[in-house]
């Protein structure tokens, strides 16, 4: 029920219109910054909630934006995996806060890219089945998804964000860390 | 290249150090196969851009005889080439357990020297260390055994507290391996 709800959730719900955000870049403090709890109700969760979406909308190739990644150490963040090759399992847009992964499995290596680490991509260990609970910005439901395979990494790679904690934090070894060539 | 070498083969290491070019490891692993020499441990990176090879390789030919016939290698002048006889080094033994730490934040003095202190005070080892600098960004990531002995909690808020000191963040977590 919740995938259903997660699913059908969109940005019009805000009711208030996203601003562009700069993105920021490490070592920006921030990115290092444990996030702290929000009120999903609040107009200012509602508002940065909205920014987070456009911001994410105008960035070629972004599949998710953290809260932190725009100067805002708090725990709020936007997916969309929906145009993403190794997207199985999709929700569409929708932005949550608070989040946890509350299970997860099967581990797979991949390699990430950040927005906030334009120079580096990095080989990262994370399961690709996860369950993740969070609230929905502007009504504050509680919602539990379960997803996969891309989606479930960007999940993860956005809640770590909001724990202060970069891709490079979870390199799998001291090889695993790349020069990017080519930028989005 | 891959056949064992004889238990009385001497081994050499070299390094090729200089400006990057394509070819540089097809000419250096040619002449060495000429040699008649194996190829044993070898790893080759950009450093800043510049071409950086360690090898250690196996036979019968002596220092001065590699070096002849690596020396066209280095005419130009943009490649610096050493060679040198080393012994036979037995792996450790260990007890310990594989680590990997990382370090980023603002470049500053003193980043890899002060959390690498704090790895040696314990006994810890590194067994594999990577540094990079892009832009303002400045990132250690090594991997490290740490003596099974070693409190590993502790170590851990040694090198945060160290790290805290410069401005920069550091999480240390287990080296997973998967068994398949």
């Amino acid at each position: 029920m919740s995938d259903e709800r997660v699913s059908s959730w969109s940005e019009d719900e805000l009711g208030v219109p996203g601003r562009v955000l700069l993105v920021v870049r490490a070592p920006e403090a921030v990115l290092s910054t444990v996030g702290v709890d929000v009120d999903p109700t609040a107009p200012e969760t509602v508002q940065l909630a909205a920014d987070l979406v456009a911001t994410m909308r105008v960035s070629p190739g972004c599949v998710g934006l953290a809260a932190p990644q725009v100067g805002v150490a708090a725990r709020v963040f936007c997916v969309d995996v929906t145009e993403h090759p190794k997207t199985r399992t999709g929700h569409g847009t929708f932005v949550l806060c608070n989040a946890e992964v509350v299970e997860s499995s099967r581990n797979e290596k991949a390699r990430e890219g950040c927005m906030s680490v334009p120079d580096f991509t990095g080989d990262v260990k994370r399961a690709s089945r996860v369950v993740v609970s969070g609230a929905l910005p502007g009504t504050g439901e509680i919602v539990t998804l379960t997803t996969d395979a891309f989606e479930a990494r960007a999940l993860q790679h956005e809640i770590d964000h909001c724990a202060g904690l970069l891709f490079l934090d979870r390199a799998a070894g001291a090889h695993a860390i790349y020069a990017r060539k080519t930028y989005l | 290249m891959t056949s064992s070498p004889s238990a009385s083969a001497t081994l050499h290491a070299i390094t090729v150090l200089g400006h990057d070019r394509p070819g540089i490891i097809a000419e250096t692993t040619g002449c060495l196969a000429d040699l008649g020499l194996n190829l044993e441990d070898s790893t080759m990176t950009l450093l800043r851009g510049h071409f950086a090879m360690m090898l250690i390789c196996a036979g019968s030919p002596g220092a001065a005889e590699i070096e002849t016939a690596l020396a066209p290698l280095a005419q130009d002048g943009t490649l610096t080439v050493t060679v040198r006889e080393v012994p036979v080094e037995q792996p450790g033994f260990s007890d310990g357990t594989p680590w990997v730490l990382t370090v980023h934040g603002g470049d500053r003095a003193g980043i890899v020297s002060s959390v690498v202190t704090e790895v040696a005070r314990v006994g810890g080892n590194i067994t594999d260390l990577t540094t990079r600098l892009a832009g303002e960004l400045y990132l250690l990531i090594a991997e490290i055994d740490l003596p099974a002995s070693v409190d590993v909690t502790a170590v851990e808020a040694a090198i945060r507290s160290v790290a805290s000191d410069l401005g920069v963040g550091a999480t240390l977590r287990p080296a997973e391996t998967d068994e398949l």
